[in-house]
């Protein structure tokens, strides 16, 4: 088994390979506003770190956010395109779930929120790293403070907004290792995992631009 | 011919996900999923709604043309995908899957000109270009006449619009009339019963002292709307098929007038026309007409091909191999204000080199 592993819904743009046993190779760039850029170098860089081709690989795991939109269906569609040319199954994994694994808490409550930007937060509970209790959800921190009161959180968005989440902590950022190890249990232990669909959470803005579909630059 | 390039193309600049594949200057697919109706009760297209789609449609999109064109994967000799210009979001849809499918077959990538793949889609319907062309895309998102000596290479801007792209305008006026969205096809089967001469609207741009090759269609927009404002504040019934007539004049009669005037100036006997606007068959009659009159030979694809597609990428994709042009590298990005003079993005430093270890053999 070779689990290729990548998430590009948060600031991060990371990729793992997975053997079945552990992980083998990975890497992790934080920079939001180049995940097109950045995504398939790494995934060349990791195959050449592991001294593998792409057509190794036997599975494609793909971080499903909820995050924002556009860095989001850079790893999507990265994943469900390679799936297509190499024939391997593609998988979705909760973003937040990768999150939590990482977080490596054994007992919870605990929450797991990252950042959705317009002063929002994605977020999710789980009662241990691996069991998610609710969510995904979008929501001011405000709004949610009462539901969240006395859990350890961890994540971009936790940090972000410490009058709601006084115990936040790292991981910041969620890593494809961490998603690869997760989906890598799932699959032993014979669990189904989901299609990669995206977890938008919120409908589009369905403003017309001013200049709508006007392509041509001056 | 087997040694020509099989070259597939993706775009996803706008609303239209588009896959297409050509063999050099044949077309073998074109398959395309819009969502446009996803678009239509906004009255135009909505970035985010369009970038969804694309993410849904690419997959079974690209296995619809490989289907379509009876090929294997394996056998391609390229992927060519539009870097831009278009909506940033929408475009790095396609790139991300262009660069995505590229990688795993081990083909070079062609990131290139939404533009320049208007005017090189033609090769597909009446052969290579001829060179220099000229040429005048229309469409909902650009109004430009462009000259070209080499479609790889060297593609020079005459003019464009200064406001509104041609298309708009036709949006524009078939929602002031309720006529639904998108304007170009309604406005042109209600103007083939009306009179284009019954109203005199404005042509944009054509004074003396106006720059020969640009247009302007705001003007035009206005004068049309307050007419109809004029009428319906009087209480009188507006003549829907005289205005859609008159307003469609006013815009053809100023596209094709600096198009042929263009050919002229610069010695130029072919003009093509492509986008969108390009099906509507005023223009096409009137730029017959007057191409004939003055020796120029008018070239202008099916309609299919003028509206936004993956073959128009597949066909500058499959020149640009046949001209040893050279690909791009893996971080290619989209550029959602791509300039019309870059035909395509070419990579730095022999990437493709070093990650062909990576790939198959
Ligand atoms: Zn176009």
């Amino acid at each position: 088994m070779l689990l290729l592993a990548l998430d590009t819904a948060t600031p991060a743009v990371t990729v793992a390979l997975h053997d079945g046993t552990d992980v083998i190779a990975s890497s992790g760039q934080v920079d939001a506003r180049r995940h097109g850029e950045l995504l398939l170098p790494a995934v060349d860089r990791v195959l050449a770190e592991a001294g593998l081709k792409l057509d190794a690989v036997t599975a494609i795991v793909a971080g499903t956010g909820p995050g924002p939109y556009t860095g989001l269906r850079v790893g999507l569609m990265t994943a469900d395109t390679f799936g297509l040319a190499l024939g391997v199954p593609v998988y979705g994994v909760c973003t937040l779930d990768g999150l939590a694994y990482a977080a490596d808490i054994d007992r919870g409550p605990f929450v797991v929120a990252t950042d959705a930007r317009r002063k929002e937060v994605y977020w999710a509970t789980y009662a241990d790293s691996r069991t998610r209790l609710t969510g995904p959800a979008v929501d001011r921190p405000a709004d949610i403070a009462d539901q969240v009161k006395g859990m350890p959180a961890v994540g971009a968005g936790a940090l972000l907004y410490p009058e709601t989440f006084p115990q936040a902590h790292e991981p910041e950022h969620v890593s494809a290792a961490a998603l690869a190890r997760l989906a890598a249990e799932r699959l032993a232990a014979g669990e189904e995992l989901p299609a990669p669909r995206p977890l938008y959470l919120r409908r589009p803005d369905a403003q017309v631009p001013k200049n709508y579909k006007v392509v041509t630059p001056k | 011919m087997a040694d020509e390039p099989l070259v597939l193309g993706i775009e996803t600049s706008c609303d239209e996900t588009g896959v297409g594949i050509v063999r050099g200057t044949t077309l073998l697919a074109d398959a395309v999923a819009s969502s446009v109706d996803e678009h239509a009760r906004f009255g135009g297209v909505v970035p985010e709604v369009a970038s969804r789609a694309h993410l849904e449609a690419m997959v079974p999109t690209i296995d619809r043309a490989l289907k379509e064109a009876g090929v294997g994967a394996k056998d391609l000799d390229g992927i060519a995908v539009t870097a831009g210009p278009g909506l940033a979001g929408a475009l790095l849809v396609g790139v991300s899957a262009a660069k995505a499918y590229a990688y795993a077959l081990g083909k070079p990538l062609y990131g290139v000109n939404h533009l320049a793949s208007h005017i090189c889609v033609d090769q597909l319907e009446h052969g290579p270009l001829p060179e220099p062309t000229m040429a005048l895309l229309v469409s909902g998102g650009h109004s430009s006449l462009l000259l070209s000596s080499d479609i790889t290479s060297d593609v020079r801007p005459m003019g464009a619009t200064i406001d509104d792209a041609a298309g708009e305008a036709f949006d524009k006026i078939a929602r002031v009339l309720n006529l639904g969205f998108p304007g170009g096809p309604v406005i042109d089967r209600y103007a083939r019963e009306g009179d284009p001469d019954a109203i005199a609207f404005p042509r944009g741009l054509t004074g003396p002292r106006d720059p020969a090759y640009d247009f302007s269609f705001s003007g035009l927009k206005t004068a049309v709307a307050r007419w109809i404002e004029a009428k319906r504040a009087a209480g009188e019934e507006v003549p829907v098929r005289d205005v859609a007539a008159s307003f469609q004049e006013a815009v053809v009669d100023v596209l094709t007038r600096k198009a042929v005037r263009a050919c002229k100036d610069e010695g130029v006997d072919h003009l093509m026309i492509g986008g969108g606007v390009a099906a509507n068959s005023r223009l096409r009659a009137l730029a017959q007409e007057r191409c004939e009159k003055a020796g120029i030979r008018l070239r202008v694809p099916r309609p299919k091909l003028c509206t936004d597609n993956g073959a128009m990428v597949a066909a500058l994709g499959a020149e640009m191999v046949a001209r040893n042009r050279a690909a791009s590298s893996w971080d290619l990005s989209a550029d959602s204000s791509l300039p019309v003079t870059d035909p395509h993005v070419p990579g730095h430093d022999h990437v493709h080199e070093v990650s062909k270890e990576n790939l198959y053999s």
